[in-house]
C-alpha cells in the first residue's frame, strides 16, 4: 500500500477523514471514550477496564460512541484510567479505576451527561487537573488523545509536517540551523548543543558515503520513564524527527534501539514503523523527495551501560557493549566506523515542533542556555507520582509541590534526586534552583534523562548513596579499574557506614576514590558514577558522620531520630 | 627551549598520513616527532616513562588501564597518553603530584583485587604490575574488599589462565581479535565480576583459539601463562639467546629461555623484524623436538643382520668417504646424488653445494625446495628476473587489497597470516581468497572464490580479462616498465568471466567483484604458496600471477608484489647458496664458464659443467640403476616425495645411502650410514627467510651425545674424500658466500647480529633491499607472458571420482620429525583427517568421524573422515604429515615440464567408507 503523500493538501485530508470519522467533535450526543494503555495503566489493570468498555459500548450498540485507546497520560498514581471527550472537546478523566466503575460512568456520564463528581474525575479546575495545569505540553502534546497504533491519528495532530516541510526547505544547512537556532540541547542528560552535533554530522567524510542516525532508548536509570512512554504513546513524533535529522546530516540509514524490557513499546514502535513505511514517510523516495531513510529498530539486551552511545553502538555492531573513549566521536567515526548522529528518544521526538513552528517558538521559554521544555519521571514521596513536562527554568519547589502535590503524608522534604545513578541530590536550601542544565550541574547534581526521586525526611542520604553505588557498580562495563574496582571499593565503604560499622577516615576515603574515579574513567557512567555520593557528601555529610560516631545501622539511627523529634 | 632533543619516535602508519614533524614539550623539554603519534608512543621511543598496562605497540589503544595519564597545558583533567595523539607544541607533564597520585591510588585498587603471591607466580620478574607496585613504592592496599575467587582455566596442553591474576586490561581479548583474528575470548559478566573467559565459556579447544600464545606474550601479569614452561625456571635465572624459529619460512625472531642447558621457555622479541613479537603455536610451544630422547646421538652404521650399530665418528667418516669414493671410481661422480636440506643453515647448505661439485665432482644436488617452490623460480625468472618474495612481511601494512591463492596462510604460515588479519581489521586491507578451501583466513575475506584444484589459470586469466575489459589496467606502468603486453592481452578475451566460471567453478559474480577490488585498489599485494607451485601447470600459475601484478602495476612498490611464502625456514637460503643443480650461490649458472671458473679458483678444484638432477629425478636415476649413492641431509623424501612406494623402490635400489640427520626419519631407515647432525638451537648459522631475509641462528644449547655440527660432519667428510675445506668455524662459511655471492656480498656476522638484512645487499654498507624491482625490474622489463589453462595430469574419471589434494595443518609440520616429538602438538592434531564435502559424504553414506579407504592408481590410505562444507564439493584434502597414512602414497608424481615440480595438489581419488 502506497498512500503517494507528497504535499500539504494530502495530509489534510487524512486528517479530515480521521477526524470526521473518529472524534465527536460537533457530534452533539457522541462521545469518545479513551482507555489508558501504557504500561503502567496495563499494569494496574487497564486491559480490565478496556475489557468493561467494550463490553458497555456493545450494550449501547447506538454509533455515538467512540472508543480508542492511548498510551499513558503520564499520572502514574492514578492507574488505570479512561477520557471521556464530548462533541465540544470537553475532557473527563476518570481515574483509580475498578471494574465496577466503568458500568456507572456509562450510565451516569454517557447515557445521562452528568459529570460523575463523586468519582473525583479530572476536569477543567479541579484539584487534580493542577497536576496539568502547571506543565508545558510540547513533546508530550499528544499524550492520552492519539491511538499509537494508528498513523492517521498522529497525522491528525500535524504529525509528518514538519518532515514535509523539511523536504520543501531541501538545504540540510538550513535544517540544522533551525535546531541550531532553537537552542534544544541534548535530552539523554549531558546537553549537548542538538544543532552543533547535526553539523558535525553532517559535515564528516564518510568514504563510501554512508552515515547513519541513532535514537538511544535504552534508557536505564531506576525510576526514569521518559523514553517509554514517549515511545509508547507517540512513536511517530521520533521516526519523523530521526526522518529529519537523516536529511539533515545525509544518512539513509537509522537505528532505534530499545531496551528488551520494553516490549510495548517495541510493539508500537514497529507497528508505528510499518505504518509509515506504507505512506511513504519511511523508505525509499521520501514522500518523492528521491531521498531514502531506512529504519530499523534494535533490541538492547539488558545492560545498563549500552545507554552510553559508544557502547550502545558496539551493540548494535553485534559486539559486546562496551564503551570506547572518544575521541573519536561517533559524529566522525561511529556505528560500523561510520558518522554517526545519535540523539536521545526526547531529542528526537523535539524536533518535529521546532522544524514546524519554528525556532523562536521553541526558544521562547526556558533560561538563557536551556531552551523549551524538560519531561521528568517524578517519583519517590511526592503526592502526584507520574510523568511531567516542564519549561526550563522552572523551580524545582514547583515540580515538587504545585505539579506533584506535594510530599506524602506531609512529611517534610529533604531532598531531590535528579539524574538517577549518575546525578546528585538538592537539599530544602535549593528548592527554588532553576531547571537549567548549567545551574543545575553547579549544584552537584546533572539535568540528566529526567529521573526526578523525591525524597522526604525518613530517607537515610547515605542508604540512598549507597542504592545508587550498587546499581551503578554491577552496571560496569569492567574494563576499566577506577570504575570496575573503585566503584566496588565505594559500595563497601558506603554499606560498612549503613550498617554502623564505619570508620574514620571513610568519608575522606570515599572522596579521595570519588574524585580519581570521576577524573580517570574510561567513559561517562564511571566518570558519573561517584556523583551521588559526592553530593550527598556535600549537602548531608553530617549523616555520614552521624553513622560513623553511633556505630548505628541506618534503620537504628533512624529509629532514634525518631525519638528525638517525638521528645 | 634551548635543550631541545629530537627524538626517534617515528610512526609504524602507512605512509599516507604524511610525514609532517610537530615538536612536543614534555616536562619542559622539546622533542621532535612524526604527526600523528600519541604522547605515549613519543614518550616511549624517547625514554621517558610513563606507566602503562593495558598498552602494546602491537595493539590498537583500548585506554582501559588509566595508568597512562599525563597533564596536558590546557585541559581541565589528565588525559590518557595511549589515546592523545599529540600535538604541534603541546605541553605534557608526565609526573606531577596530582598524576603520582592518580597512578598510585590506581595501583592500590588493582592490588586489592590482586594475590600477592608474586614468590611463587611464573611472572614475577617480567610482571608490570609488580614493577609498577614496586616503582611507586605500593606494597598494600587501603581499600581492602571483596576479591575474585575466579575459576583456572587448565584444560588444555598451551594456555593457562589464572582469572585471580587478571587486571582485566584486555590485550589478551585485543591481541586474539585484531592481530589472530580468532576471536576466541572476550569479556563475561559485569562490574566487578568481569572476566576474560573463552567464547560461551567453552574450553579454549572448542573455539577458534590457534593456541598462538600471543595472548601469553602479550599479559603484562600472570594471568596467563605457557604451560608447558611454567614452574621450570625464574625469568631472572634463564640466558636468552636470540635465534630464529625452525619452522616455516617466516623466519620468526625467538628468545630461547636456557637453563641448565636446557630450553626452558620461548618468548619473541618486541619491535623486532619480521614478527614484532608475534609467534605461532609450533614457534611458542614446539621446541621439545630439541631435547628428545628420541634423538639419534652417535653414528650408526646398519650390519649385516640389517640392524643398526653404534659405531665410532672415524669409522662413519670412512665408511662414507671409501663408499662414494668406492662409487666415484667405479661409475663416475654422477651415479652419487646429494640431497642438502631446507632445514640447515645458509653455511651448511653452502658446504653442502661445495661437496657436491668440488669433493664429489657433480652436480647433483638439489633440496625440497624442488617440490615446493621450484616453480617460483621457473616461473618468476623469466618475468620478473628474480625467482623469490618481491615484498617484505612488513610491507603488508601498505596493501589496500590482497589475493591469496593457493596459501592456507594461516596454517602454514601463520604469522604472515596474522599480519594479513591484523590489516584487515584495523587499516581496512581487503581480502580475497582463491581456494578450493574455506580455509581459516576466508573468514575475513571480502571475496572467497572457489575454484576447482587445478583450476587457477583459468581463474587468473579471468581476473585479468576483467581488469583490462573495464580499463582497470595500469597502462602507465605497462608502457614504461614491461614487454610483450600487446602479444599477451590478445590472450586475455578468451576467458570471459562465462568460461571461466564454466572451467573452474567459481561464481561469475564473484569473479567480477574480486577482479573490481584487486583492479581498484592500489597498491595491491598477491601472496602464493604450494597450491600455486605444485601442479604441472605450476610454472605457467606462477606467470599468470606475475602478469597479474604487472597489469595492474603493483611491482616495486610497497605494499604490492607477488609474494611466494617459502615453506621451510631456510629454503630460501638452501636456494641462494647454491643447493640446486644448475646453479652454484647466487643464482650463478654452472654452465657459465666464467662464474665455473671462479668457484674452481676459490675451491681449487675444477668443477662439473653439466648441470645436475633434481630430487624428482635423482629417484627415477636410481630406479633406473644410474644413481648408485645418496648422500641426504636432513631431507626425509620417504613421506614428502610424491608416490613413496615408488621413493622406497629406488632407495632400496641404491649401493649406498648414507642419512645425517637429527631424528630416525623414513628415509634413515633405508641407510646404510646414518650420521647424527644437530638441530637450531646447536649450532651457530643463518637461516634466510621468505622475505630474503638473512637472519642469525645461535647457539642455545649442546648437542646430545656424539652429535656434532652438521658443517663439521660435511668437513669431516670432504677431507676424508681428498678435498679438504678447513673452515674454523661458521662465519668463515659466510664470509667466503658473501666474497663468491654478488647478493650476498654485503652481508656478514657483524652486521647481522645487530640487525637482520635482506638481499641483495651487495656491499659492506647496503642496507638490503626491501622492495625488488622498484626501479627496473632484474631482467631489464619486466616480461608479459601469455598462459593457457591446461587440466591437471590426472583427472577425475569413473574409477577415480574425486580430486584429492594435499596440504600442512596448523599443528604439524612436514613430516612430524619435529612437531611428532611434542606433546601438546600431537594432542591438537594427533592423526590424519581426510576433509570431505558433506554431499560428496552423504552420497557415500560416510559420516563425520567414520573411517575411510583413499584410493588412487598408485596406493590406498586408510583415515578418519572430517565431513562439513569448508571443502568444495567433489574435492578431498589430505595433510600429508602423517606417517601412518601418508598421502604421498596417493600422489601423482607427474611433473611440470620447466620445474620438474610434482603435481601434489591435484589427482584422481576415489573414496569408500571402511
Amino acid at each position: 500500500m502506497n498512500h503517494n503523500i507528497s504535499s500539504l493538501k494530502e495530509l489534510d485530508d487524512i486528517k479530515t477523514k480521521n477526524i470526521e470519522a473518529n472524534r465527536p467533535y460537533g457530534k452533539k450526543g457522541c462521545y469518545m471514550v479513551t482507555v489508558h494503555l501504557g504500561t503502567c495503566g496495563i499494569a494496574s489493570g487497564a486491559d480490565e477496564i478496556q475489557r468493561s468498555v467494550l463490553q458497555e459500548i456493545d450494550k449501547r450498540e447506538n454509533g455515538n460512541i467512540i472508543f480508542s485507546t492511548s498510551g499513558c497520560v503520564g499520572f502514574c498514581a492514578l492507574e488505570p484510567m479512561m477520557t471521556i471527550e464530548d462533541y465540544k472537546g470537553e475532557k473527563t478523566t476518570y481515574h483509580s479505576l475498578k471494574q465496577e466503575d466503568v458500568a456507572r460512568i456509562f450510565s451516569g456520564h454517557i447515557d445521562n451527561g452528568k459529570i460523575l463528581y463523586e468519582l473525583n474525575p479530572i476536569v477543567k479546575g479541579s484539584k487534580l487537573a493542577e497536576f496539568y495545569d502547571f506543565q508545558v505540553s510540547r513533546v508530550l502534546h499528544n499524550r492520552g488523545r492519539i491511538d499509537p497504533f494508528k498513523i492517521e491519528d498522529y497525522i491528525s495532530f500535524d504529525g509528518y509536517r514538519a518532515l514535509l516541510k523539511s523536504i520543501e526547505i531541501g538545504d540540510p544547512g538550513e535544517l540544522i540551523r533551525i535546531i541550531s537556532d532553537s537552542g534544544l540541547r541534548g535530552r539523554g542528560g549531558a546537553g549537548f548543543p542538538t544543532g552543533k552535533k547535526w553539523e558535525f554530522c553532517r559535515r564528516a567524510s564518510s568514504d563510501n558515503g554512508i552515515k547513519y542516525v541513532v535514537c538511544n532508548g535504552d534508557e536505564g536509570d531506576p525510576g526514569a520513564f521518559m523514553d517509554r512512554n514517549l515511545l509508547e504513546s507517540d512513536p511517530h513524533s521520533i521516526l519523523e524527527g530521526m526522518i529529519i535529522a537523516g536529511l539533515a546530516i545525509g544518512a539513509t540509514k537509522g537505528y532505534i534501539y530499545v531496551r528488551a524490557e520494553y516490549p510495548l513499546a517495541i510493539k508500537t514502535l514497529s507497528n508505528a514503523l510499518k505504518q509509515s513505511m506504507e505512506y511513504g514517510f519511511v523508505g525509499r523516495n521520501i514522500l518523492g523527495s528521491r531521498h531514502d531513510f531506512d529504519i530499523e529498530i534494535y533490541q538492547g539486551a539488558g545492560a545498563f551501560v549500552c545507554g552510553e552511545e559508544t557502547a550502545l553502538l558496539k551493540s548494535i555492531e553485534g559486539k559486546r557493549g562496551m564503551p570506547r573513549p572518544k575521541p573519536p566521536f561517533p559524529a566522525n567515526e561511529g556505528l560500523f566506523g561510520k558518522p554517526t548522529l545519535i540523539n536521545n528518544v526526547e531529542t528526537f521526538s523535539n524536533v518535529p515542533q521546532i522544524i514546524l513552528n519554528g525556532a523562536e517558538w521553541f526558544n521562547e521559554i526556558g533560561t538563557k542556555d536551556s531552551k523549551g521544555t524538560k519531561i521528568f519521571a517524578l517519583t519517590g514521596a511526592v503526592n502526584n507520582v507520574g510523568l511531567v513536562e516542564v519549561p526550563m527554568g522552572i523551580p524545582v519547589r514547583d515540580i515538587i509541590y504545585k505539579i506533584g502535590g506535594g510530599i506524602k503524608g506531609d512529611k517534610k522534604f529533604k531532598a531531590a534526586q535528579l539524574g538517577g545513578p549518575s546525578g546528585g541530590c538538592l537539599p530544602d536550601q535549593l528548592l527554588d534552583l532553576p531547571i537549567d542544565y548549567e545551574e543545575v550541574k553547579k549544584a552537584g547534581a546533572i539535568m540528566g534523562s529526567g529521573g526526578m526521586i523525591v525524597l522526604d525526611e525518613d530517607q537515610c542520604m547515605v542508604d540512598l548513596a549507597r542504592y545508587f553505588m550498587d546499581f551503578i557498580q554491577d552496571e560496569s562495563c569492567g574494563q576499566c579499574t577506577p570504575c570496575r574496582i573503585g566503584t566496588r571499593r565505594m559500595l563497601e565503604i558506603l554499606t560498612r557506614i549503613t550498617e554502623g560499622k564505619g570508620e574514620e577516615g571513610d568519608i575522606e576515603k570515599l572522596e579521595e576514590l570519588a574524585e580519581m574515579i570521576k577524573e580517570t574513567s574510561l567513559c561517562g557512567l564511571g566518570k558519573t558514577a561517584p556523583n551521588p555520593v559526592l553530593s550527598t557528601i556535600r549537602y548531608f555529610r553530617d549523616e555520614y558522620q552521624e553513622h560513623i560516631d553511633t556505630k548505628l545501622s541506618c534503620k537504628r539511627l533512624h529509629k532514634k531520630a525518631k525519638r528525638k523529634k517525638v521528645e | 627551549m634551548n635543550n631541545k632533543k629530537v627524538s626517534n619516535a617515528v610512526k609504524n602508519k602507512p605512509a599516507d598520513k604524511g610525514d609532517e614533524k610537530i615538536t612536543v614539550f614534555i616536562n619542559g623539554l622539546g622533542y621532535a616527532a612524526d604527526k600523528g603519534l600519541t604522547i605515549l608512543e613519543i614518550a616511549l621511543a624517547n625514554d621517558i616513562f610513563i606507566p602503562h598496562l593495558c598498552y602494546d605497540p602491537r595493539l590498537r589503544p583500548q585506554g582501559s588501564c588509566r595508568l597512562c595519564l599525563v597533564e596536558v597545558e590546557g585541559r581541565p583533567e589528565a588525559v590518557p597518553s595511549c589515546l592523545t595523539v599529540a600535538e604541534d607544541g603541546m605541553k605534557v607533564t608526565t609526573d606531577s603530584d596530582h598524576i603520582n597520585h592518580l597512578v598510585k591510588l590506581n595501583l592500590e585498587l588493582l592490588i586489592s583485587d590482586h594475590p600477592l603471591d608474586c614468590m611463587t607466580c611464573d611472572s614475577a620478574g617480567s610482571c608490570a604490575l609488580q614493577d609498577l607496585a614496586y616503582r611507586y613504592g605500593v606494597a598494600g592496599t587501603r581499600f581492602k574488599g571483596d576479591t575474585h575467587e575466579k575459576k583456572v582455566l587448565d584444560d588444555n596442553p598451551f594456555i593457562f589462565r589464572d582469572n585471580e591474576k587478571c587486571i582485566l586490561c584486555g590485550r589478551c581479548v585485543r591481541m586474539c581479535d585484531e592481530v589472530i583474528g580468532a576471536n576466541a575470548i572476550g569479556y563475561a559478566g559485569r562490574g566487578f565480576e568481569s572476566e576474560i573467559v573463552p567464547a560461551f565459556e567453552q574450553s579454549l579447544k572448542n573455539t577458534d583459539c590457534v593456541f598462538c600464545g600471543n595472548c601469553i606474550s602479550t599479559c603484562p601479569v600472570g594471568a596467563l601463562q605457557p604451560r608447558p614452561y611454567m614452574k621450570k625456571a625464574r625469568i631472572w635465572q634463564v640466558e636468552k639467546v636470540r635465534t630464529t624459529c625452525p619452522y616455516c619460512g617466516v623466519g620468526c625472531q625467538i628468545d630461547l629461555h636456557v637453563m641448565d642447558k636446557k630450553i626452558v621457555g620461548v618468548s619473541a622479541p618486541e619491535g623486532v623484524e619480521p614478527n614484532f613479537g608475534n609467534l605461532c603455536v609450533k614457534g611458542r610451544f614446539g621446541m621439545d623436538f630439541v631435547g628428545s630422547n628420541s634423538r639419534i646421538t652417535h653414528p650408526l652404521l646398519r650390519n649385516s643382520s640389517g640392524k643398526f650399530e653404534r659405531i665410532g665418528w672415524e669409522k662413519a667418516i670412512d665408511i662414507v668417504s671409501e663408499k662414494l669414493n668406492g662409487i666415484i671410481n667405479k661409475h663416475g661422480p654422477d651415479a652419487i646424488g646429494v640431497l642438502s636440506s631446507a632445514k640447515v643453515t645458509n653455511e651448511e647448505n653452502f658446504l653442502m653445494s661445495r661437496f657436491a661439485r668440488a669433493a664429489v665432482g657433480t652436480n647433483n644436488i638439489d633440496h625440497c625446495a624442488r617440490l615446493c617452490h621450484a616453480s617460483t623460480i621457473t616461473g618468476l625468472i623469466p618475468t620478473f628476473g628474480s625467482g623469490a618474495m618481491t615484498n617484505s612481511i612488513g610491507d603488508i601494512k601498505y596493501s589496500k587489497a590482497s589475493i591469496i591463492i593457493g596459501s592456507n596462510t594461516t596454517e602454514a604460515h601463520p604469522v604472515i597470516g596474522y599480519e594479513i588479519i591484523r590489516n584487515i581489521i584495523s587499516n581496512g586491507l581487503k581480502l580475497i581468497v582463491i581456494d578450493p578451501r574455506s580455509i581459516p583466513i576466508t573468514k575475513h575475506a571480502a571475496i572467497h572464490l572457489r575454484q576447482k584444484p587445478g583450476t587457477d589459470i583459468a581463474v587468473l586469466m579471468g581476473i585479468m580479462n576483467i581488469i583490462y575489459q573495464r580499463g582497470l589496467h595500469d597502462s602507465t606502468f605497462i608502457a614504461e616498465k614491461t614487454e610483450g603486453f600487446k602479444d599477451f592481452a590478445a590472450g586475455l578475451s578468451r576467458f570471459t568471466p562465462e568460461r571461466v566460471a564454466e572451467i573452474s567453478g567459481v561464481d561469475r559474480e564473484d569473479l567480477i567483484a574480486a577482479a573490481e577490488i584487486f583492479g581498484r585498489s592500489k597498491p595491491a599485494s598477491i601472496f602464493y604458496a604450494m597450491g600455486i607451485t605444485q601442479h604441472t601447470c605450476g610454472t605457467d600459475n606462477v606467470i599468470a600471477i606475475a602478469d597479474l601484478s604487472m597489469l595492474t602495476g603493483n611491482v616495486g612498490k610497497p605494499g604490492g608484489g607477488v609474494n611466494p611464502l617459502r615453506g621451510q625456514n631456510n629454503v630460501q637460503g638452501a636456494c641462494d647458496v647454491g643447493a640446486l643443480p644448475n646453479v652454484y650461490s647466487g643464482y650463478q649458472y654452472v654452465k657459465d664458464a666464467d662464474i665455473r671458473k671462479k668457484f674452481e679458483q676459490a675451491w681449487g678444484k675444477e668443477l662439473p659443467a653439466r648441470e645436475g638432477l633434481g630430487v624428482t629425478d635423482m629417484i627415477e636415476k636410481a630406479i633406473s640403476g644410474e644413481l648408485k649413492a645418496l648422500y641426504v641431509l636432513g631431507e626425509n623424501p620417504m613421506l614428502s616425495d610424491p608416490d613413496i612406494l615408488h621413493v622406497a623402490e629406488a632407495l632400496k635400489n641404491l649401493e649406498f645411502m648414507a642419512v645425517q640427520d637429527i631424528f630416525l626419519t623414513e628415509t634413515a631407515e633405508f641407510a646404510d650410514v646414518i650420521l647424527p647432525g644437530t638441530c637450531f638451537a646447536e649450532k651457530n648459522g643463518t637461516f634466510t627467510n621468505t622475505e630474503r631475509r638473512i637472519q642469525m641462528v645461535n647457539k642455545a644449547v649442546d648437542p646430545p651425545g656424539e652429535a656434532i655440527e652438521d658443517w663439521k660432519i660435511i668437513c669431516s667428510i670432504s677431507g676424508a674424500m681428498g678435498h679438504p675445506m678447513g673452515y674454523a668455524n661458521a662465519e668463515e662459511i659466510m664470509d667466503e658466500i658473501s666474497r663468491l655471492t654478488p647478493i650476498y656480498e654485503g652481508i656478514n656476522y657483524k652486521r647481522l647480529s645487530e640487525k637482520s638484512l635482506q638481499w641483495p645487499c651487495t656491499d659492506s654498507s647496503h642496507p638490503g633491499t626491501s622492495i625488488l624491482h622498484s626501479k627496473n625490474f632484474t631482467r631489464g622489463k619486466g616480461a608479459f607472458i601469455p598462459v593457457d589453462y591446461r587440466p591437471p595430469a590426472e583427472v577425475p574419471d569413473k574409477d577415480y571420482p574425486y580430486t584429492l589434494t594435499t596440504g600442512r595443518i596448523l599443528y604439524q609440520f612436514h613430516t612430524r620429525t619435529m612437531t611428532g616429538k611434542v606433546d601438546g602438538l600431537n594432542q591438537m592434531a594427533p592423526m590424519a583427517i581426510a576433509h570431505i564435502n558433506k554431499d560428496d559424504a552423504s552420497s557415500l553414506g560416510i559420516a563425520d568421524s567414520d573411517m575411510v579407504m583413499l584410493e588412487t592408481r598408485r596406493g590406498s590410505v586408510k583415515t578418519k573422515a572430517l565431513v562439513n562444507s569448508k571443502i568444495k564439493k567433489g574435492t578431498i584434502f589430505l595433510p600429508f604429515h602423517f606417517a601412518d597414512a601418508p598421502a604421498n602414497i596417493l600422489t601423482n608424481p607427474a611433473l611440470d615440464p620447466v620445474a620438474r615440480i610434482p603435481e601434489y595438489k591435484a589427482c584422481a581419488v576415489r573414496v569408500s567408507k571402511i
